[in-house]
């Protein structure tokens, strides 16, 4: 770098001013291109396939609000609501263990174990689907290591259920939840913890009055990011439960691939369509939490 | 202050371990306690001659190596080109690399099948119909590569947009251009190599999506390394099992290797 800056002075800078310049945006066109078949197309679909009604019989389509009643309707709407739930307590949970890690990694002056953690976590956070399934299966499913060992059945565990679905997206969601949240710790600044010391507070008041609203829109922000993650996984879930626990995820693949009734397609674009409005609304929430918190702590 | 808070850290520290080593620990033993015959490494030499092992691991790392290609020769000009000549195209880039992320792969999936159905129904007769077979092929679906380019864009742009915030490209490319370089050789001679760390990044978050895909692939009926520990699972408890933790390792090698050549970088950067 500082050799071809070096190197400037006697080259031709005439030359390099003659020539027009090549417009910037035509590097962007292709990536704008691509976007438009590549998702554009699907995106489309999943809106027009939404609002269409096949007619079995003669194949004429119509344009109907129906699918999304379907979709809002019996079983669907179960699943909606159970994806949500169990979205919002892991999301929580997620949430609630995953700021006590990451704030016992930024205070210790160990940068090994800060290296160790940051890069286990990404690996974690990225370990979901199926892998961390069968994982979860050997270790608590029904022939699993600890529930054999330990005698789980008996005392009523089962993995296969609500709860275990929790504890094993927790496995990727604390991670995540570290990652997202380690900045904005970084940026606590020492000398805010001395000023509030000298002045007569204690540790919990130190928190409760100045961390924790200075955290709070990361906090949030990294909430609404663990809600999103956990709402769109399917892998995990589809590997390990079969269809135990009632998700939109799980609905959308037995309805695309036909395993419920035959000609409800539309009706899997329909709850798909439900899934981008609740996965929009997510961003639509975090990005300005994320702006927010950013303002006040890169300053 | 630091002391009192101590014990709390070491609790905190050793429970979180404790949560994410018992379940590797024990998928390890799981895979090695064959009940009745002791401790057998049966699971893990019965890999490689496994049924579909070598196939769907291969289409796997093809898929990789091909979403990887075409997402930097996507992304790379056009996130350089924001900083040097189109910065008022900057929102557009970031909302259309950030739609992905409202769209889950379930979704997007059920998007992709409605789309691929028109290919039979509507443009059978015209020549559009070819290529729905082709990206189709059973050998190499590129509608696969597709999606996942797709799916990746959101990393890999916020990979390349830190990068590029460490560098003043203006500087750089203009230095460039003055010594006589064209447009291409100043982006491949002297942007790039200064994107090293970035670049990796942004490579390895990319081959760690496709290795791990299971939506798509799984829900468009292709078979790579996924969809291949999935069905395994079926009838092979011990062998997916060995072959999920063996996939975990290897992620964590190549984030090691990432890392270190992260760090060899900076060095080389810095001497440069």
């Amino acid at each position: 770098m500082t050799a071809a800056l070096t190197r400037a002075d006697v080259a031709p800078v005439a030359s390099a001013k003659r020539r027009r310049r090549a417009p910037g945006w035509l590097a962007v066109v292709p990536l704008l291109v691509f976007t438009a078949i590549a998702f554009g197309l699907p995106a489309f679909a999943i809106l027009d396939g939404a609002f269409t009604a096949k007619d079995q019989v003669t194949g004429a389509t119509s344009y109907t609000g129906g699918n999304l009643t379907t979709s809002l309707q019996g079983p669907y709407l179960t699943a909606l609501i159970g994806s949500v739930k169990l979205s919002a307590i892991s999301a929580a949970l997620g949430a609630l263990l995953g700021l006590p890690l990451a704030q016992a990694v930024v205070s210790s002056r160990s940068r090994a174990l800060r290296e160790a953690v940051l890069t286990a976590s990404g690996v974690l956070a990225n370990f979901g689907g199926v892998p961390l399934a069968f994982a979860f299966v050997a270790t608590l499913g029904n022939a699993g290591v600890l529930t054999v060992h330990l005698g789980l059945t008996d005392k009523g565990w089962d993995l296969y259920s609500f709860w275990g679905l929790v504890l094993v997206y927790l496995y990727f969601l604390i991670p995540l939840m570290v990652l997202t949240i380690t900045p904005a710790l970084d940026g606590l600044r020492v000398q805010w913890r001395e000023a509030a010391l000298n002045n007569g507070a204690t540790g919990v008041q130190y928190w409760r009055h100045v961390a924790l609203p200075v955290l709070a829109p990361s906090l949030l922000g990294g909430l609404v990011l663990l809600f999103g993650s956990a709402f769109a996984a399917y892998a995990t879930a589809a590997a390990m439960v079969g269809s135990a626990v009632p998700l939109v995820t799980l609905q959308i693949a037995d309805a695309l691939s036909g395993n419920v009734l035959v000609g409800q397609e539309n009706v899997a674009l329909a709850l798909s369509l439900d899934m981008v409005l609740v996965a929009g609304l997510v961003m639509a929430v975090y990005l300005p939490l994320q702006r927010r918190s950013a303002r006040w702590l890169d300053a | 202050m630091a002391r009192r808070l101590t014990p709390w850290r070491w609790a905190v520290l050793g429970l979180a371990a404790l949560y994410f080593l018992v379940p590797l620990a024990a998928s390890v033993v799981f895979t090695v306690d064959v009940p009745g015959h002791g401790v057998s490494f049966d699971a893990y030499t019965q890999i490689l001659s496994a049924d579909g092992f070598t196939s769907s691991l291969l289409l796997s790392l093809e898929l990789a190596v091909a979403t990887i290609a075409v997402v930097l020769l996507l992304m790379v000009p056009a996130v350089v080109a924001l900083r040097l000549g189109a910065p008022r195209l900057r929102p557009v880039v970031e909302v259309v690399c950030s739609l992905p992320l409202v769209v889950p792969p379930i979704a997007f999936v059920a998007g992709i099948v409605t789309v691929l159905k028109w290919g039979p129904e509507h443009l059978s007769r015209t020549p559009l119909f070819e290529t729905f077979v082709v990206i189709q092929n059973e050998n190499f679906p590129v509608v696969l590569v597709l999606a996942y380019v797709v799916m990746a864009l959101p990393f890999v742009y916020r990979a390349l947009d830190a990068g590029l915030r460490a560098i003043d490209v203006r500087t750089l490319v203009e230095a460039a251009r003055s010594c006589g370089a064209s447009w291409p050789q100043a982006l491949v001679r002297a942007v790039l190599p200064n994107l090293r760390g970035a670049l990796l990044n942004a490579t390895f978050l990319t081959l760690a999506l496709v290795l791990g895909e299971f939506t798509v692939s799984h829900l468009l009926g292709y078979q790579p390394f996924a969809v291949w520990i999935y069905n395994v699972g079926g009838s092979q408890a011990q062998m997916s099992v060995a072959v999920s933790v063996l996939s975990l390792l290897v992620t964590w090698a190549l984030l090691l290797a990432l890392a270190g050549a992260g760090g060899r970088t900076r060095t080389a950067s810095s001497r440069g």
